[in-house]
C-alpha cells in the first residue's frame, strides 16, 4: 500500500457517519451510567461497574473500527463465505457448550467475565454473504432459484438462532426483505407480508367471522368495479382464499407455534389482557418512565423510575426508558433523529456505490439498524410486543456494540474505497 | 445504478413513516398524557402519616380527667419469620397457641411479605419483657402508639370514648380518616373531635421498586410535623363528680349542677355509670358488649337523654309565668280543701293533705297542687274557653323560654329536647276544640305530657338563681393553652320574667328547705332554695326529684337531682343534692341537724326490680332497633344506588375494556 493511497483513504472516509456513530455511543455510555448508577462507584470510568465496562467496550470497538478501515476491501468480499461459515459454526457450538442466561442458550463463555453472543455476529456475516451472492454475475432475485438460495442464506442462521431460542434475534433477519426488494423482489412480497401482519392483529382483536365478512365484501366490491378483467378476478379470489385460510390458522399459530410468554406479550400489547404486576410489568413501568419525562425530562441521574430500579433490564433492552425519563421528549427526538439520520445516510452511501456488492451490503446495514431501532423503542412505549433486542450502539453489552460497529464500519470501509475497483 | 433505483424512495418512505409514527406515540405519552407522571410519583413516593397525640382533658381546677399512655402494637412480616420458641412467645404476650396460629394466618392472608398488625395494644409491662427477647423472634416488630387513660375512672358519659372509624365516618370526612384511624364516638371525644385530634403530619419518602426507603422526598420540603391535639379544660369539678357518682351508686338517675353565673356544668352524673378505662385496651370488645347488655344501660346518658316528668319541681316556673302575666299577685290567696275541682275532675293534693288558705310563697313551700291548678286554669282560660288553644300556645311559648321542649345546645352529642306539647297535639288527640284547661290540668303541676331532661331542670334553677336569665350550659369552659372561650357562652338568655317577680317564689323555695318538703336536706350555714318533686312513673315507684340553688344571695350552684323509682323528692333526691351543694360551697360535709350522713345514701340500693324494669326496657329497645333497622335499610338502599351509578359510569368509560372482556370470554368459550 503506497503512501498516496493511505492519504486518499482517510480523505474518503464518510466522517458524518463516524460522527453519528460516536454520538450514539456516547449517549449510550452516559445513559447506562444513569441506569445502573451505583453510589459507591460514582465514576463513569470505574471498570467494576457496567458503565465502566461499556467505556472499555467503546474503546475496543473504536480500535476494531480502525482495523477494519485499514483492511483491504477485497479481503472482505473474498472472506464473506468464511465469515459466514465461522458464524454458523459458532451458532452450532453455542447450542452445545453455550451458557444459558434467562432461558436463552445464546452465550459462549470467553473467560475473564466476558461472554460472546454469536447471534450478534451472524448479522453482518449474513449481510456479507448475501451481498456477495446477489452481486454475482447472472444472479437475479426475480428468478426462483436465486431467490431460494438467497432465502436459504438468510434462513439458515435464523433456524439456528431459533433453536437457542432467541426470537428477537431471529426476527431481525426478516428485515433483510428490504434488501431483496431493493434488488428486484416483487413488491407483492412487501404488500403480502404487510397484509398478513395486519390480518394477524385484526383477527386477534375482532371476531374472525366479521373479518372474513369484511374481506368478502371488499373482494366483491373490487370484482364488481373491474368485472371485465378476468385475470384480476382470479387473483382476487385466490387471495381471498389464502386470507381466509390464514385467518383460521392464526388461532393455531397462536396456541401451538408461539410460546405462552410470547402470546402473553402480544395479548398485553393489544390490550386483550392487562397484568400490570406480572407479565405486563416491564412495559407498564417502561411507559411510566418515558411518559413521566414530559418535555425536558427529569435531568441526568434524576429519573426516579431509573434510579429506584422500577424498570428491569434497564441498561440493556430498556435503555430507552432512561433517555425518555431523564431527557424527556426533547432527548427522545434527538436520539430518534440521530438514528433516522444515520439510517438515511447509510441508504445514501449504499446508493452511491458503484459495485452491487457494496450497495447490497449497505441496504443490509440500513435494514438491520432500522429493525433494531423500531422494535426496541416501539417495545418500550408499548406499540410493539416485547422482543428482547438491543438498541444499536446505546444498549449495554460488548457483543452487540462490537457487532454493530463491525456491521457499520465494513460499509464505511467499502464506501471509502468506492472509487477503486473491487 | 440499476433499474430498481427508484425503489430506494419506497424504502426511505416506509422507514420515514414508521419512525414518524414512533415519534407521534412518544409525543402522546410524554407531552399529551399526564397520567404517567402521576403513576411515577405514586411509584416512588410513600406518604407516611405522622399521628399526633390526642389532646388531654382537665377538670376546672386543672386535674387530669383523661390523658394518653403509650401502648405497643406487635407487627409481623411473615416473610421474615423463622422458626422460634412459640411457647415462650405466647407466654410473653399472654395468648395461647391457637390464638397465635390464628393471628399469624391472618397476617399471611393480609400479605405474605408486608408488615401487618399481629397483636394490638400491649401494655407497658408486657412490652418490657417482650422487648428484651425481641431479637429471638425474627420478623416481629413493636410499634408504639398511645391510648386514652382515665386516672380517676370518672365522668364516663361526659368523656365518652374513641373507636376505630366506620366506613360512614370515612365517607363523611371526605377521606380525612383512613381505615384503622380512631375517632371520638361519644361524649366530648365526639363533640370536640376536631380540636382533640390535632393535626396529622406527613412524611414523604422515596422508595425503590422493592419498597426500600431511599431517603426523603425533596429533602423534606413537603413534610409536615404532626401537631398534637389541643388541651380542653372542662367545667367539671372532679371532686364533686366523684362524690355525685358515689352517691348515685346502685341507683338509676342523674345529677346535674350548674354554676349560674357562667352556665358551666360542675357535676354531670349519669347512673349507673362505668369505668371509662374499660373502653380502652385489649379487653375493650368484651367489656363493651357486657356494658351494652347491662339491663340498666350505662351507655344511656341520663342528664341529656332521659326524659322525666318534672312533677312539683315545675311549680316555681309556673308561678313566675303567672305573676309576669298578671293573672295572680304574690298576695293572691287560695283556700285549699285538699283537692281541686277542674271541670268534673277532682284532683287531690299530695296524700290528700289540706293546706287551708295559702299565698304564693306558702303554696310553693307546701307544694299545694290546688293552688297551681288554679293558676294554670287562670292562664289558659284568660281569653275564654273558646280560645283555649291560643292561650295554651301562649303559655307554652313562655315555658319554652326557660329551655323546656328544646335542645339547650349543650356541647355534647345526642342531647334530647324533652317534651312540651303544643295545642295542635291536643287538637289531634281530642279533635279541635274538644279540650279545655281542665283536660290538660296536670301540666300545671309538671305532670302529664310534660317531660324534661335533668339538664333542663338544672338550667331552670340556674335561671331562677340569676333572677331571669341563663347562660347556655356547657361542659368545656376553655380550649387550648390560650383558654379560648366560645362567644355563645357569654350571652345572657332572658326568659321574659322581670327580676322583681322572683322574690316571692324564691321565698317559697327557701321555705321548702327550711321547713317544707325538703327540710331533711337543710345545710347548716347555707341558705338553699329548692323544690321537691315526686313525679309519677309509668312503672314502679315514683321518681324522686329535687331542684335547688344555693346560697340564696349571689348563688354559686344550681342543681337538679333525679333518682328513678325511689319515691318522694324529699327523701332521696333532696339529701343527695344537699351533699353536693355543701361539698361544693364548703369543700367538706358537716354534721346535719337531721342526722343524715352521705354513707347512708351511698350504700342504699334503689335499683328497680328487673321483673318490672326489664320488659319496659326491652320494649323500648325493640322500638329503637326497629327504627335503626329501618334507617339502616334506607341507608343501604341509598349506598347501593350510588354504587350502581358509579359502576354504570365506569362501564361507560371503559368501553374498550368491556370489549376486550367480551373477547376474552369468547376465546375462553371456544
Amino acid at each position: 500500500m503506497s503512501v498516496n493511497n493511505q492519504r486518499s483513504f482517510f480523505f474518503n472516509v464518510d466522517w458524518l457517519t463516524v460522527l453519528l456513530y460516536l454520538a450514539l455511543c456516547t449517549i449510550g455510555w452516559f445513559n447506562i451510567h444513569a441506569a445502573v448508577f451505583d453510589e459507591k462507584h460514582p465514576s463513569i470510568i470505574d471498570a467494576s461497574t457496567n458503565y465502566g465496562k461499556q467505556f472499555i467496550y467503546i474503546n475496543v470497538s473504536i480500535v476494531v473500527a480502525i482495523v477494519i478501515l485499514l483492511l483491504e476491501s477485497r479481503f472482505l468480499t473474498a472472506l464473506a463465505p468464511a465469515f459466514y461459515g465461522i458464524t454458523v459454526l459458532l451458532l452450532i457450538l453455542v447450542l452445545v457448550i453455550g451458557r444459558n442466561v434467562g432461558g436463552n442458550q445464546a452465550w459462549i463463555n470467553m473467560g475473564g467475565g466476558f461472554r460472546l453472543q454469536p447471534s450478534e455476529f451472524a448479522k453482518f456475516s449474513t449481510c456479507l454473504l448475501l451481498a456477495r451472492y446477489l452481486s454475482s454475475v447472472n444472479i437475479k432475485v426475480t428468478e426462483l432459484r436465486s431467490f431460494l438460495i438467497a432465502a436459504a442464506i438468510i434462513g439458515f442462521p435464523m433456524l439456528l438462532i431459533m433453536l437457542q431460542p432467541d426470537t428477537g434475534s431471529t426476527l431481525v433477519f426478516c428485515s433483510l426483505i428490504f434488501v431483496l426488494y431493493r434488488e428486484g423482489l416483487s413488491p407483492y412480497f412487501l404488500v403480502v407480508s404487510g397484509l398478513l401482519i395486519t390480518l394477524f392483529v385484526v383477527t386477534l382483536l375482532y371476531n374472525p367471522l366479521y373479518v372474513i365478512l369484511v374481506l368478502v365484501l371488499l373482494t366483491a366490491l373490487i370484482i364488481f368495479l373491474f368485472k371485465r378483467q378476468r385475470k384480476l378476478i382470479f387473483t382476487m379470489l385466490v387471495g381471498l382464499a389464502i386470507c381466509v385460510a390464514f385467518i383460521f390458522s392464526v388461532k393455531f399459530i397462536y396456541s401451538h407455534v408461539l410460546k405462552p410468554h410470547q402470546t402473553e406479550r402480544i395479548n398485553i400489547l393489544l390490550g386483550i389482557t392487562t397484568d400490570l404486576k406480572g407479565k405486563g410489568y416491564n412495559v407498564n413501568q417502561s411507559k411510566i418512565a418515558i411518559g413521566s419525562g414530559k418535555l425536558w425530562g427529569k435531568g441526568y441521574l434524576h429519573g426516579t423510575q431509573t434510579k429506584y430500579s422500577f424498570v428491569p433490564e434497564q441498561s440493556t433492552d430498556f435503555i430507552f426508558c432512561t433517555i425518555g425519563e431523564e431527557w424527556g421528549f426533547a432527548g427522545s427526538v434527538v436520539v430518534l433523529g440521530l438514528y433516522l439520520f444515520l439510517i438515511l445516510r447509510v441508504i445514501y452511501l449504499a446508493e452511491r456505490q458503484r459495485s452491487p456488492f457494496s450497495r447490497i451490503y449497505g441496504y443490509g446495514v440500513a435494514s438491520v439498524l432500522f429493525f433494531h431501532v423500531v422494535i426496541n423503542i416501539g417495545m418500550t412505549i408499548g406499540v410493539v410486543p416485547v422482543i428482547g433486542i438491543p438498541l444499536p450502539f446505546i444498549s449495554y453489552g460488548g457483543s452487540s456494540l462490537l457487532s454493530f460497529t463491525i456491521l457499520l464500519f465494513i460499509l464505511v470501509k467499502l464506501d471509502s474505497n468506492r472509487m477503486g475497483i473491487v | 445504478m440499476n433499474k430498481f433505483f427508484e425503489r430506494r424512495y419506497v424504502i426511505t418512505g416506509i422507514f420515514l413513516v414508521i419512525m414518524i409514527t414512533l415519534l407521534g406515540r412518544l409525543y402522546y405519552i410524554q407531552i399529551v398524557d399526564d397520567r404517567y407522571t402521576l403513576y411515577a410519583n405514586s411509584n416512588v413516593r410513600r406518604i407516611q402519616i405522622q399521628y399526633p397525640s390526642r389532646g388531654p382533658i382537665l377538670d376546672r381546677n386543672g386535674k387530669i380527667l383523661v390523658q394518653n399512655v403509650p401502648i405497643y402494637d406487635i407487627t409481623v412480616n411473615p416473610k421474615e419469620v423463622k422458626p422460634f420458641d412459640t411457647l415462650e412467645f405466647c407466654k410473653l404476650i399472654g395468648i395461647d397457641k391457637e390464638g397465635f396460629d390464628k393471628r399469624l394466618l391472618k397476617a399471611i392472608k393480609y400479605s405474605p411479605n408486608k408488615e401487618s398488625i399481629f397483636e394490638k395494644q400491649l401494655p407497658f409491662e408486657l412490652y418490657a419483657s417482650f422487648q428484651e427477647k425481641l431479637t429471638e423472634f425474627p420478623g416481629f416488630y413493636v410499634q408504639p402508639r398511645t391510648v386514652r387513660t382515665y386516672p380517676d375512672s370518672t365522668a364516663a358519659q361526659f368523656l365518652g370514648f374513641i373507636g376505630e372509624v366506620q366506613d360512614r365516618d370515612i365517607m363523611r370526612s371526605n377521606g380525612y380518616y383512613r381505615p384503622g384511624d380512631y375517632i371520638g364516638v361519644t361524649g366530648v371525644e365526639k363533640s370536640y373531635e376536631q380540636i382533640l385530634r390535632g393535626q396529622r403530619g406527613v412524611k414523604i419518602q422515596m422508595v425503590d421498586s422493592r419498597g426500600i426507603p431511599k431517603g426523603s422526598f425533596a429533602n423534606g420540603a413537603f413534610d409536615t410535623l404532626a401537631r398534637p391535639g389541643e388541651r380542653l379544660t372542662s367545667s367539671l369539678d372532679i371532686n364533686l363528680q366523684k362524690l355525685g357518682e358515689k352517691l348515685m351508686k346502685n341507683k338509676l338517675g342523674s345529677i346535674v349542677a350548674i354554676e349560674p353565673s357562667s352556665g358551666e356544668i360542675l357535676c354531670y352524673v349519669s347512673s349507673p355509670t362505668y369505668d371509662p378505662n374499660l373502653m380502652v385496651g385489649r379487653e375493650r370488645g368484651n367489656n363493651a358488649s357486657k356494658l351494652y347488655n347491662d339491663p340498666y344501660n350505662p351507655f344511656f346518658i341520663r342528664p341529656i337523654q332521659a326524659y322525666y316528668p318534672p312533677g312539683s319541681s315545675f311549680k316555681p316556673l309556673s308561678a313566675l309565668i303567672a305573676i309576669q302575666e298578671g293573672v295572680i299577685t304574690p298576695e293572691t290567696m287560695y283556700y285549699c280543701p285538699g283537692y281541686y275541682i277542674a271541670g268534673n275532675r277532682r284532683i287531690p293534693c299530695f296524700h290528700g293533705e289540706v293546706h287551708g288558705a295559702v299565698n304564693l310563697s306558702k303554696a310553693v313551700a307546701e307544694s299545694c297542687n290546688g293552688y297551681f291548678d288554679m293558676v294554670f286554669e287562670k292562664l289558659i282560660n284568660r281569653n275564654g274557653a273558646k280560645k283555649t288553644d291560643t292561650s295554651f300556645n301562649y303559655w307554652r311559648g313562655n315555658v319554652a323560654k326557660f329551655g323546656l321542649g328544646t335542645k339547650l345546645g349543650l356541647d355534647m352529642p345526642n342531647e334530647g329536647r324533652g317534651n312540651l306539647p303544643r295545642a295542635s297535639y291536643y287538637d289531634k288527640v281530642y279533635h279541635k276544640g274538644g279540650w279545655r284547661s281542665s283536660t290538660v290540668i296536670s301540666l300545671g303541676i309538671g305532670q302529664g305530657e310534660l317531660l324534661a331532661t335533668p339538664l333542663q331542670l338544672a338550667n331552670i334553677e340556674a335561671t331562677i338563681a340569676n333572677r331571669g336569665f341563663y347562660y347556655k350550659p356547657h361542659l368545656i369552659k376553655a380550649i387550648g393553652d390560650k383558654q379560648v372561650i366560645k362567644h355563645e357562652y357569654n350571652v345572657k338568655n332572658y326568659v321574659g320574667v322581670d327580676s322583681q317577680y322572683f322574690k316571692p317564689v324564691i321565698d317559697g323555695m327557701e321555705s321548702v328547705v327550711d321547713y317544707g318538703t325538703a327540710k331533711g336536706a337543710k345545710i347548716p350555714g347555707i341558705i338553699m332554695c329548692g323544690k321537691t318533686g315526686t313525679a309519677q312513673n309509668r312503672t314502679g315507684k315514683d321518681n324522686s326529684v329535687f331542684v335547688a340553688f344555693a346560697p340564696r344571695d349571689n348563688p354559686k350552684i344550681a342543681i337538679a337531682v333525679v333518682v328513678e323509682n325511689a319515691g318522694q323528692g324529699g327523701t332521696w333526691a333532696a339529701p343527695i343534692a344537699s351533699f353536693i351543694v355543701e361539698q361544693y360551697l364548703k369543700k367538706s360535709i358537716s354534721q346535719r341537724p337531721s342526722g343524715i350522713t352521705p354513707d347512708y345514701y351511698i350504700n342504699a340500693n334503689l335499683l328497680p326490680d328487673l321483673n318490672i324494669y326489664l320488659p319496659e326496657r326491652l320494649k323500648e329497645r325493640r322500638r329503637d332497633s326497629i327504627r335503626s333497622v329501618r334507617a339502616d335499610s334506607i341507608r343501604k338502599v341509598k349506598a347501593d344506588s350510588i354504587k350502581k351509578a358509579a359502576q354504570l359510569k365506569t362501564a361507560n368509560n371503559n368501553k374498550q375494556s368491556g370489549l376486550s372482556a367480551l373477547l376474552a370470554a369468547r376465546r375462553a368459550g371456544k
